[in-house]
């Protein structure tokens, strides 16, 4: 049997090389050509058959990138909304989750239900009301409305209340004994303790919120309030309209948007994977 | 809950005010400011939401003000039983979600299949097969276009070079849906696959080393051992992809706007433009709620399934 096994290894692990080299290519060739085409002299009409890898490098899309649309502008918009709709997460979703799994008050249980219970309604139900209360609260067209919306998830309550339960009591406990109050245990002990799971949420949220495109489609009216994602959008739809779409200009717009999110996942692509197994395997 | 109350009657009353006594450690009320924060964003931005909608299903709401909007009870959902477009989107919204969830589900499963062998270097391959994942919808959608373009896209291309005829892949009412599904496993591949790999990684190697004794081969191992042992995975997955897959709209939003001829014209995207394109909110939340009842009823459906066979759901 052994043997049978062994001379089975080699053509196997042939096979999985194989196999992923060929999904390997068909996952990195698109963004490769996103790169390549980008550097391609603008306006330039496609060649055919297909160059990946262009003669002569121009890096003069970008230049004319941030003169014609004003991505410089997107790009500060995206990291205002961004930056305070992670930190308004982190810090709700972890006070909220403390709250679930560490102390015990009246109706807890049955309260953590319902906001499970949120996590099955579809976010088009809620959509349209939702824009008519930010438009009733005069926030369109405004940061907070593009951030206030999105400052808690269920989700995030969920992941950051496991984490929670996964610190024994006894700590609690302790710091009791010690005196301290439960805002002190939670900021000084608790926090701490679950970095993982707050970098888990952290990673999700600023990926969800950089790319989210149908909420800054309805909040930012104006050019001046638009996202990356969604500057990216019309800059598409504006080059298209004519049918003289100029690709290498709107590659350049492609791998601007892209850029931070691939930074930060290689950077924190651990707590990213971690957070996908547990939401995975836990439900 | 009554032995905590008769504990604190024991304990020897302390001059303090309201707030202290609501802040003072032993009482554990204090939980209801912990959540409190995200109480009330629930409140604001998910419960009124959820019962006003409710409200605009039965009216006749085209704004801007609320005073114009007449209750006209069943009469969205009347109209909305012959509306053809409407049945339309809902039965792409259907083929989309055949196509993508099984298919992508099969394809993520094969590459976490290869990659639980423990090949050196599977990591780098993750880290790069998950690179779509994170990457925005309309990015996405930007390079697709250029690549199935059908004069000088790199698919067509590569056809041409097999010998293959080209395809007008967004172009043609027979391949455009199916080539949005075709963008949308390549985008979610990675993240299903890394799913299925934390579920193959729970499997007990015990059960394989016995099954070898017991002279199974690779195919045997895998419908036998593996398939099953992975039910709680394919669960969530196949009622997490059918949720996300009814849910869709960035592709079609940027890549196809619903055309050629409203074959990629799906729920989501007509709910859009029916709310914020001819501002018809009353009607259109009616749609979001026949949207939400076909969903739900799946779901049912997929957690009565598990059920019936005697598995182990994770609801």
């Amino acid at each position: 049997m052994v043997r049978a096994r062994s001379r089975f290894e080699v053509p196997a692990k042939i096979v999985g090389y194989t196999v992923l080299i060929l999904v390997t290519a068909m996952m990195v060739v698109p963004f490769l050509w996103m790169v390549t085409t980008s550097l391609k002299p603008s306006g330039a009409v496609f060649s055919y058959p297909p160059q990946i890898f262009p003669e002569t490098l121009d890096f003069s899309n970008y230049t004319r990138l941030f003169t014609l649309v004003p991505f410089g502008r997107y790009f500060v918009n995206t990291i205002i909304v961004t930056f305070f709709t992670v930190l308004g997460q982190l810090i709700v979703c972890s006070m909220a989750a403390y709250g679930f799994a560490r102390l015990n008050f009246m109706g807890r249980d049955i309260i953590f239900i319902m906001y499970l219970a949120t996590m099955m309604i579809p976010f088009q139900i809620t959509l349209i009301p939702l824009f008519l209360i930010v438009f009733g609260l005069g926030w369109v067209n405004t940061y907070q409305g593009l951030i206030i919306p999105g400052i808690s998830s269920t989700f995030g309550i969920f992941l950051l209340r496991q984490a929670f339960l996964g610190v024994p009591r006894d700590y609690h406990d302790a710091a009791k004994v010690d005196g301290a109050n439960e805002f002190t245990i939670f900021t000084r002990i608790f926090l701490p303790l679950v970095g993982p799971a707050l970098a888990t949420l952290g990673v999700f949220a600023f990926m969800g919120t950089w790319t989210d495109l149908l909420w800054p489609l309805l909040i930012a009216r104006d050019q001046s309030l638009r996202t990356l994602e969604l500057g990216l959008a019309y800059f598409n739809a504006s080059t298209t309209a004519f049918r003289q779409t100029n690709w290498p200009l709107v590659m350049a717009a492609a791998v601007v948007v892209m850029l931070p999110v691939l930074i930060v996942y290689i950077f924190a692509q651990r707590y990213f994977i971690a957070g996908i197994a547990l939401s995975g395997v836990k439900g | 809950m009554q032995q905590q109350a008769a504990l604190g009657l024991r304990r020897p009353v302390l001059k303090m005010n309201l707030w202290q006594r609501f802040w003072s450690r032993s009482n554990e009320r204090v939980g209801y400011l912990f959540i409190l924060p995200s109480f009330l964003h629930l409140l604001a931005f998910v419960f009124i939401p959820l019962v006003f909608s409710f409200y605009l299903s039965f009216t006749d709401w085209h704004g801007p003000n609320l005073q114009s909007a007449n209750f006209i009870g069943l009469d969205n959902y009347d109209f909305l039983m012959g509306d053809r477009r409407f049945w339309n989107a809902m039965g792409n919204s259907a083929k989309y979600t055949l196509m993508a969830v099984p298919l992508g589900m099969a394809i993520s499963l094969l590459i976490a299949l290869v990659m639980n062998q423990r090949l050196r270097g599977v990591y780098i391959f993750r880290t790069l097969f998950f690179m779509p994942v994170i990457s925005s919808w309309v990015a996405v959608s930007v390079i697709w276009i250029t690549l199935l373009d059908p004069n000088v896209g790199i698919v067509n291309y590569v056809l041409s070079q097999l010998g293959l005829p080209g395809v007008n892949w967004l172009g043609d009412t027979a391949t455009a849906l199916p080539s949005l599904v075709l963008i949308t496993i390549w985008k979610g591949a990675g993240f299903q696959m890394v799913i299925w790999l934390a579920g193959l990684q729970a499997i007990p190697q015990e059960l394989y080393e016995a099954a070898a004794i017991d002279g199974a081969n690779r195919w045997q191992n895998f419908w036998r051992i593996t398939l099953p042992l992975l039910r709680p995975t394919t669960f969530f997955l196949a009622v997490t992809g059918v949720i996300g897959s009814f849910q869709v709209f960035s592709p079609v939003y940027v890549i196809t706007r619903g055309g050629p001829l409203d074959s990629t014209d799906v729920a989501v995207y007509r709910i859009y433009l029916r709310a914020f394109q001819e501002f018809d909110m009353g009607y259109a939340a009616s749609q979001a709620w026949v949207l939400f009842a076909v969903i739900f009823v799946l779901t049912v459906l997929q957690v009565w399934y598990t059920r019936r066979r005697g598995e182990e759901t994770l609801f």
